[in-house]
């Protein structure tokens, strides 16, 4: 299964790039319209989750309303959340503690 | 249209009739047309030359439209300059992805049989690349069509009385909600 290959150039400068102890994470939001077996594909589709994990996740966003899918620098967390809305999976980012 | 039956290398192959792949192939269309329309201008005085030709910025603005806005979500929640950023740096970019992926499906009915004058079945035979373009375009299609019909929790229910008339537009979004789901099980396992 092919993921998506990321575009480096169209990614924002960091501002935040002295503050490289601060994780970031990336947030996937629950919608009325996805369907559960495809969230849960995406999930281990683009992160390489296994089935119990990406499951795992897929019901927390659906339960809980969101769920943090992965945690790592801004520009990579940008990525994620440019490829989730590429899936049409509805996702934000931010700082880990916020 | 029965289920989406898997192929090897993670292909996957479906008959259609004529009306059901015109109608996702006019339903296809409908979203890459909103999709190349509708984006701002970008006010390139004062940039880099070589970043106004590469493309590289793009609107900073949510669209107008309310399915474009679903299409095209912020990155940001609760930091508008950065969800700005976020969208300068993106948006072209999924848009573009998202025109092309529709176009694929189109081609993938045409290419299987899908014809005006035609009404043989239409047999979709994707590759990995088709699979991928059929599921991000089923889910535009059903998010598109999910926002005009104010689908907006996981409770709605809608009134089914065949005098309603959203309730043809609702049976065609669960029927592309089927073929999505067929599609996943049939890659997925």
């Amino acid at each position: 299964m092919t993921a998506p290959s990321p575009v480096e150039l169209d990614q924002p400068e960091s501002d935040e790039f002295t503050d490289l102890d601060t994780p970031w994470v990336t947030l996937v939001w629950n919608d009325p319209v996805n369907l559960m077996s495809y969230v849960s594909y995406v999930f281990r589709t683009y992160f390489g989750h296994s089935r119990e994990k990406a499951d795992k996740l897929m019901l927390q966003v659906h339960q809980e309303g969101r769920a943090v899918v992965s945690t790592g620098g801004r520009e990579e967390m940008e990525r994620d959340v440019e490829a989730m809305h590429g899936y049409g999976l509805w996702a934000t980012c931010q700082k880990a503690d916020a | 249209m029965k289920r989406f039956k898997s192929r090897r290398r993670e292909g996957a192959y479906a008959v259609f009739e004529q009306s059901e792949a015109r109608l996702l192939a006019n339903l296809a269309a409908q979203v890459a047309e909103l999709l190349g329309e509708g984006t701002p201008d970008v006010d390139r005085a004062g940039q880099d030359p070589l970043e106004a030709m590469l493309k590289l910025d793009g609107p900073v603005n949510e669209p107008d439209d309310p399915v474009l806005q679903r299409l095209l979500p912020p990155g940001y929640r609760d930091d508008d300059e950065a969800a700005a950023d976020f969208r300068r740096f993106t948006e072209r970019g999924l848009r573009e992805a998202k025109i092309t992926n529709a176009r694929l499906v189109i081609a993938s009915l045409r290419d299987g049989g899908m014809a005006d004058d035609d009404d043989d079945s239409v047999e979709v035979d994707l590759d990995a690349a088709g699979v991928q373009a059929w599921l991000r375009t089923l889910t535009d299609v059903r998010l598109a069509l999910a926002t005009r019909l104010g689908i907006d929790d996981d409770e709605h229910r809608w009134d089914r009385d065949p005098d309603n008339p959203a309730a043809a537009m609702h049976d065609v979004y669960d029927w592309l909600g089927f073929v999505q789901e067929t599609l996943v099980h049939a890659i997925d396992r």
